[in-house]
């Protein structure tokens, strides 16, 4: 099976006589995802952008708050998703192998990790909230301004993650249906495969997102 | 080289689908269908916001008269948002791209015929938001298109509306980016070499990797707009400790890049008609292909000459000042192509190429005055005048504008199987030039004369002036009519055209007008570049 992505756009070339003539093309369905990761990369960059200028004007109010945020659950939620990621990969070469429940039991493990995930920032989300911790709260705005912001970005870089989160639970549901149907198969996997990759990137958002709020204190 | 032209087949107008009647159009995934439904959307948009415009130049024959000064602010913000994000941004590359890109390269249709279909939706959904922003609570948008910070977060007016309509058009480009990136990569016909490529393909290949790759900025800073305006986060407000130049870079850095994806199609437009007009393949066929991933990309790097007033570094702005200028070389490059295109052909001047010309000599002017404004010092005089405003009003409306109405005017027997008047088409190019100039080089001497833009009101001494603008833009609005009245009338009452009626070399030529379901009977085989004229 050819590898994904690095080698995409260098092996396009050769296959494109073909792809004419095929309803379906693999490489095409996922150039349009790998396409639509950028996208989104770029999206999440211009938080980062934000991010980093302001990391470098309130550094030492960056500093201060993040130590308030919960390490116990940012890691937990690290080690959950890092997991789902591996189940996710894993249900796509069970897939490959043929082993069509072993597949569809792992997605559904992928799921309830995502859902566990999201629990878990909800009840980080609901200690903020319960102290008066939240956008333009009165707490909040009886704060320095590095604060406000560090809040702001808190919530609202992982609040888009989570929406993130919340679409690939809701992707990888709809494989599951798909599975389900035999819609997707050990020959035809390119939807479960662009879901991985969707699923991988809301990954490794998190991986960035972790550090740059729990572990910078 | 004729793919089934000669005989006679179901148009994709007749051929059936799964669904009838309005129904076979709004569900259809066939890239022509969207591809005109998109059409018809970008000009009722367009019509739309020329009319906004119009009314603002009637209030400035006598500011207060005809319209307050709320209204008038409502007027400028609205006619920028629909005449950029709903007009000029997906005009060309959605509605004569969607039409032909996947004919040009020898396809039956784009690589994701779903999406596309889901683009327009979003397309339409978005604009229908933006429109639907000017009547809620009578409080239209008065930010002016640039939303900037931090007046758009306390304006009182329906900014929010507007936001997230863009917010929904900027999906809809991005997908149509994405496609149009995956179908010339895997739906090239066999032989199609990268370098066989319609030039027109080229331009909406370095368009969609702009929309692709810019595009996300925008979604972003507009949708942090909204959380701004909904839950007070602070990112552009002073007030808890954010930054609103911030929130400058941020727009410009979509929106310079999409002063490109708005020129590149049109130059695409234009690369096509030359070389069929002058029976000549077109000069510098590499030149021109290479100056269009060349804009592209250096158009990346330029957002910062949008800011050279708003407290920079001097370092920041001589490098932006520069990079500015670089732009213009490729520009250029194409420029001279064309016209060498011409020489020892055999020039027939039929209305496309004379819109063409017309496209030429306008967007020189928008491109030259550009280079005024990249000048750093020339640029603190003129910054925020009406030079700006006379500027990308010729390279917008006399680039773009005039080169999407030289492709309708190419491309119309195509899409529509009929011929349109050639006399009347002519004629109104002529009338609609006239106004063009007469409304907006009245704005480059209104500029350098100090009239600040988007003023309600003004000194007495730019009364003149503004009057000749004025008038300029009702010469203007008649060619307009003329023009697609012409090309509405043709719709029903012209001439059945013929498969190739100005001797194109081009693949959708080779087929019939209007073209059948699949555009080609079998998948043509490609032995040799584009514009093949002996």
């Amino acid at each position: 099976m050819r590898d994904t992505g690095t080698i995409l756009f260098l092996s396009m070339e050769k296959i494109s006589d073909t792809a004419a003539e095929h309803h379906v093309d693999y490489v095409g369905a996922k150039m349009g995802m790998w396409v639509f990761l950028f996208t989104e990369l770029l999206l999440f960059g211009g938080l980062f952008l934000l991010y980093s200028v302001y990391r470098l004007r309130y550094a030492a109010d960056f500093h201060r708050s993040a130590a308030e945020l919960d390490i116990f659950l940012g890691t937990a939620n690290t080690v959950i998703l890092l997991t789902s990621s591996l189940s996710m990969v894993c249900s796509l070469l069970a897939m490959k192998k043929e082993k069509t429940n072993l597949s569809l039991l792992l997605q559904i493990v992928t799921i309830l990790s995502g859902v566990l995930f999201l629990v878990n920032k909800f009840i980080e989300w609901s200690a903020h909230i319960e102290r008066g911790i939240y956008p333009d709260s009165p707490v909040v705005l009886a704060m320095s301004g590095g604060e406000i912001i560090f809040y702001s970005l808190y919530y609202v870089m992982t609040g888009i993650h989570g929406l993130h989160v919340l679409v690939g639970v809701g992707l990888i549901s709809a494989t599951v249906i798909f599975t389900f149907r035999r819609t997707i198969g050990p020959s035809n996997f390119v939807k479960l495969e662009n879901t991985g990759l969707y699923w991988h990137f809301v990954d490794i958002i998190w991986i960035y997102l972790f550090p740059l709020f729990y572990l910078i204190t | 080289m004729a793919f089934g032209g000669s005989v006679e087949r179901e148009s994709f107008y007749e051929a059936p689908g799964r669904y009838r009647g309005i129904l076979s159009w709004i569900l259809s995934t066939d890239h022509k269908r969207i591809g005109l439904m998109y059409l018809a959307g970008v000009l009722t948009f367009f019509s739309i916001g020329v009319t906004l415009g119009i009314l603002m130049r009637i209030n400035l024959i006598d500011p207060g008269r005809f319209i307050t000064a709320r209204i008038y602010n409502s007027l400028f913000t609205v006619h920028g948002v629909i005449q950029i994000f709903l007009f000029i941004i997906p005009g060309i590359p959605a509605s004569l791209g969607n039409f032909f890109l996947p004919i040009l390269i020898g396809a039956k249709d784009v690589a994701f015929p779903r999406i596309n279909l889901m683009s327009w939706w979003l397309y339409m959904i978005g604009g229908v938001l933006v429109v639907l922003s000017i009547f809620t609570d009578g409080k239209a948008p008065d930010t002016g298109w640039t939303f900037y910070a931090p007046y758009s977060i306390r304006t009182p007016t329906n900014v929010s509306v507007a936001l997230i309509g863009v917010f929904i058009l900027g999906f809809s480009s991005i997908l149509t980016g994405l496609n149009f990136v995956t179908t010339i990569h895997r739906l090239r016909a066999p032989g199609m070499k990268w370098f066989r490529m319609p030039l027109f393909v080229w331009s909406l290949y370095a368009t969609a990797w702009t929309q692709v790759l810019a595009t996300p900025i925008l979604g972003i800073t507009l949708f942090l707009l909204v959380l701004e305006r909904f839950f007070g986060i602070g990112f552009f407000d002073p007030v808890k400790g954010g930054d609103p130049i911030l929130f400058e870079h941020l727009f410009w850095i979509y929106s310079h890049p999409a002063v490109y994806i708005m020129i590149l199609p049109a130059m695409g437009v234009v690369s096509e008609i030359f070389p069929v007009f002058s029976k000549r393949t077109i000069f510098g066929y590499k030149a021109i292909a290479f100056s269009s991933l060349g804009i592209a990309f250096f158009g990346y790097l330029v957002w910062g000459h949008h800011m050279f007033t708003s407290g920079m570094s001097d370092t920041s702005r001589i490098i932006f000042s520069l990079i500015t200028f670089l732009v213009a070389v490729p520009s250029g490059v194409k420029v001279f192509n064309w016209i060498a295109t011409m020489y020892k052909g055999s020039v027939e001047t039929d209305s496309p190429l004379l819109f063409c010309l017309a496209f030429i000599f306008l967007f020189s002017i928008g491109g030259l005055t550009g280079l005024i404004n990249g000048t750093l010092s020339l640029n603190l005089y003129i910054h925020g005048t009406y030079f700006i405003v006379g500027h990308f009003h010729y390279t917008m409306f006399g680039g773009t504008g005039f080169g999407f109405f030289a492709g309708l005017h190419y491309w119309f027997p195509k899409m529509f199987g009929k011929m349109y008047n050639e006399r009347l088409a002519k004629l109104s190019l002529l009338v609609l030039f006239i106004g063009f100039n007469i409304l907006y080089f009245s704005m480059f001497i209104l500029g350098l004369q100090g009239m600040p833009r988007r003023y309600f009101s003004y000194l007495p001494k730019f009364h003149t002036n503004h009057v000749i603008s004025t008038v300029g833009s009702w010469i203007l609005a008649l060619g307009l009519i003329m023009m697609f009245g012409n090309l509405i009338r043709s719709m029903f009452r012209g001439e059945k055209a013929p498969d190739n009626p100005w001797g194109g070399k081009t693949l959708e030529w080779q087929i019939p007008s209007p073209p059948p379901r699949e555009n080609f009977e079998e998948i043509p085989v490609i032995k040799h570049g584009a514009y093949k004229y002996d």
